[in-house]
């Protein structure tokens, strides 16, 4: 901390200083390669691991074509692999029923807190609202502040409540669930995104003889649109990796992809390149997403901390 | 859309609408009305079958969900009927409360309720309300205790995590070649499933005997490396998988903060010859102090919410050494149904962390206040 702060300082300075300068380099560019070796090597192991057999795991090779010869082990025993993906596999069904869920409960939960949440967020944003002694603010820091119950609070309330309403095991439920769980977030975003597009083109909207309605759908929504990129994003992240409350309250049915790869760990021994390949299947998705999308991922995390 | 113009050009833009017609009032009214009716009838019909006063009834509460959407439907549309514009500026709010009051307020209502009954799932006694006995089971529960310990040192890494994040956002602040693709690869650990997290690192690098991390503490000089054996050993591991997910988060946080920054006082600072040790404490640190208090709450509130690494990889052990509060009453319920024991420490849980944030949001705002902006600054 102390060293990077201070090359980073030192960089403040008029650069071509010399040897100081190219050791501050060498530095920066060294904590740099460190960081992102820390950052990638769970991913390249996990990826690698899909291809290993038995004994390259145990003598722990790592780089593929030089140490070890790549094998669709791991991809076979999903019934993933070229020779297998043409087979009949059970494996490759359950884990395809796990990843239609997964992409149903967080792409339904995800739209349906972007939706409540950018009407709220836009209200709060411009309308003064009264609701007893309640205003905008303690409106707003009513939704915000949810983002502090933790998921083991609800959990056992909606455990018995899903079971009345037989919404137990039910992607409905689910959906439910995860848009209660990423709706503050969505707020926040959406209040802060609203409120930086100027008040005037909404007036010259009422002018024009628009509605709020109106106004809203056809001249602030557009505006708002990289925003809520970054808001449902940012909320299909949360939601696809969500594990806690879908182990509780899924079961065969429901059962998302978390749960999956949760469950396969204990069960079968330690069957690495399944696992890996398993692991990665999850995980790659969010990858290309993260990837392709960072941008809005960087602008949905830094709204509301810089005011 | 221009056509109508002449007419509205020169409404002024707060001018208060005529007052709905008396029929669209009472229309707004009655509606309200039978969508309360249909949703308390429901309600009661539900209610009294199921405590077994009537015979007829639903077989499940489904109905009484649908009821409560049309009853939110009605009074949304009724009091736009009753109070016109001002009730059509209540609509945006409306959807988000309602939902929010069917499915956070409720159920955590219903989770107090629940929190005073002795509930076994496993046993056929069903619900039976024990007043306090759950608090004080709790209080004797060296388990319960042992995980909010736990929870106070997973709190205090945060700071560390900070640090880091700290350091990194610096660095990616500074003109880097490839800038683009070290965010990138910063970031995608925060993209990346805990549960994948718990066996790709936990399972399987942080393996005893063939994992990555055990040969390089072997090639170090550790002779039988363990990472979940030892209670401190194993707390760590399970913090740096956590702090592996969560430092981007911090990072971009920060990293927004330092693009936000004025550049005058940055430059002021080097023209005055300042080094870069000084720029950092006297400018930097102090410029930042608001957004890095916010990025460490936020930081704080997802840390009191872990439990998916924690249940995943050492379920709680060794001795409780790794649990958090979330996964030691997630076990709570699964080897033992205990509904009403485990709702019961999730809400003292609850109201601890209300307290607590709400404590450092003050202090925050302090601190903020008193160090973070420097006045000289602030009026450049």
């Amino acid at each position: 901390m102390a060293t990077t702060a201070s090359t980073f300082n030192a960089e403040l300075h008029q650069p071509g200083r010399g040897a100081g300068h190219v050791m501050t380099r060498v530095l920066i560019y060294g904590v740099l390669i460190f960081w992102a070796f820390i950052c990638l090597f769970p991913i390249f192991w996990t990826f690698t691991t899909s291809f290993k057999s038995a004994p390259d795991v145990m003598q722990g090779r790592l780089i593929p074509f030089l140490d070890f010869v790549p094998d669709w082990k791991g991809w076979r025993s999903l019934g993933l692999s070229p020779d297998t993906i043409w087979e009949t596999s059970t494996v490759r069904d359950e884990f395809l029923k796990r990843l239609g869920n997964s992409l149903i409960a967080s792409i339904g939960g995800s739209l349906l807190a972007l939706a409540l949440g950018a009407l709220a967020g836009y209200g709060l944003a411009r309308f003064p609202y009264r609701f007893g002694p309640l205003k905008n603010d303690d409106i707003s820091f009513f939704f915000i502040s949810q983002l502090i119950l933790p998921p083991v609070v609800l959990a056992m309330p909606f455990l018995v409540l899903y079971k009345e309403l037989i919404l137990l095991d039910s992607l409905p439920g689910l959906i439910l669930v995860y848009t209660l769980m990423v709706l503050p977030i969505v707020i926040w975003i959406m209040r802060d995104q609203f409120a930086n597009i100027p008040v005037e083109l909404e007036e010259a909207a009422f002018v024009d003889g628009l509605s709020i309605w109106g106004t809203f759908l056809r001249i602030v929504l557009p505006l708002a649109l990289p925003g809520m990129v970054a808001a449902l994003i940012l909320a299909l992240v949360l939601c696809w990796n969500e594990y806690f409350f879908a182990a509780l309250l899924t079961g065969a049915n429901a059962q998302t992809l978390p749960v999956m790869v949760a469950s396969q760990t204990g069960s079968q021994g330690i069957s690495w390149w399944s696992m890996a390949a398993l692991s990665t299947a999850a995980i790659l998705p969010l990858m290309v997403v993260g990837i392709l999308l960072e941008r809005y991922i960087i602008k949905g995390l830094a709204t509301g901390a810089v005011k | 859309m221009n056509t109508t113009m002449t007419a509205s050009a020169r409404r002024p833009l707060e001018m208060v609408q005529p007052a709905n017609k008396a029929g669209q009032h009472a229309a707004g009214k009655l509606m309200i009305a039978a969508g309360s009716i249909l949703f308390v009838a429901v309600l009661a019909f539900q209610i009294l079958y199921a405590s077994g006063v009537t015979e007829t009834g639903f077989a499940s509460w489904l109905p009484v969900l649908y009821a409560y959407i049309l009853w939110a439907a009605s009074i949304v549309v009724g009091q736009v009927l009753v109070r016109g514009e001002r009730g059509l500026r209540a609509t945006f709010v409306l959807p988000a409360v309602f939902f929010t009051v069917a499915l956070v307020i409720f159920p955590t209502l219903f989770g107090f309720y629940i929190a005073f009954t002795s509930w076994n799932l496993g046993s056929d006694a069903g619900r039976v309300f024990n007043g306090f006995d759950n608090i004080r089971t709790m209080w004797n529960d060296p388990f319960y205790w042992n995980a909010l310990t736990n929870m106070i040192y997973y709190s205090l890494m945060v700071l560390v995590e900070y640090a880091i994040a700290f350091g990194l956002a610096l660095i990616l602040n500074t003109e880097i070649r490839a800038r683009r693709f070290f965010r990138v690869v910063f970031l995608l650990p925060f993209m990346l499933s805990p549960v994948a997290v718990s066996w790709m690192v936990g399972k399987s690098i942080m393996e005893n005997r063939f994992g990555p991390m055990a040969r390089l503490a072997r090639a170090l000089g550790w002779d039988r490396p363990a990472f979940f054996s030892d209670p401190w050993i194993a707390r760590m591991s399970i913090e740096m998988m956590d702090g592996w997910v969560f430092i981007p988060l911090i990072m971009i946080l920060l990293l927004a903060g330092l693009q936000a920054l004025p550049k005058e006082c940055l430059e002021a600072a080097r023209v005055d010859g300042a080094t870069g040790w000084q720029t950092f404490w006297r400018i930097i640190f102090p410029l930042m102090l608001p957004v890095s208090i916010t990025a460490i709450i936020i930081r704080i509130i997802f840390k009191l919410k872990l439990a998916d690494i924690v249940i995943n990889v050492t379920s709680g052990g060794p001795g409780g050494a790794t649990d958090t509060v979330s996964s030691f009453i997630y076990r709570e319920y699964r080897d033992r149904s205990n509904v009403g024991y485990g709702t019961a420490l999730a809400e003292v849980y609850l109201i601890a962390i209300i307290i607590f944030i709400t404590v450092l949001l003050v202090i925050g705002r302090r601190v903020a206040r008193r160090y973070g902006a420097l006045p000289t600054v602030a009026q450049s």
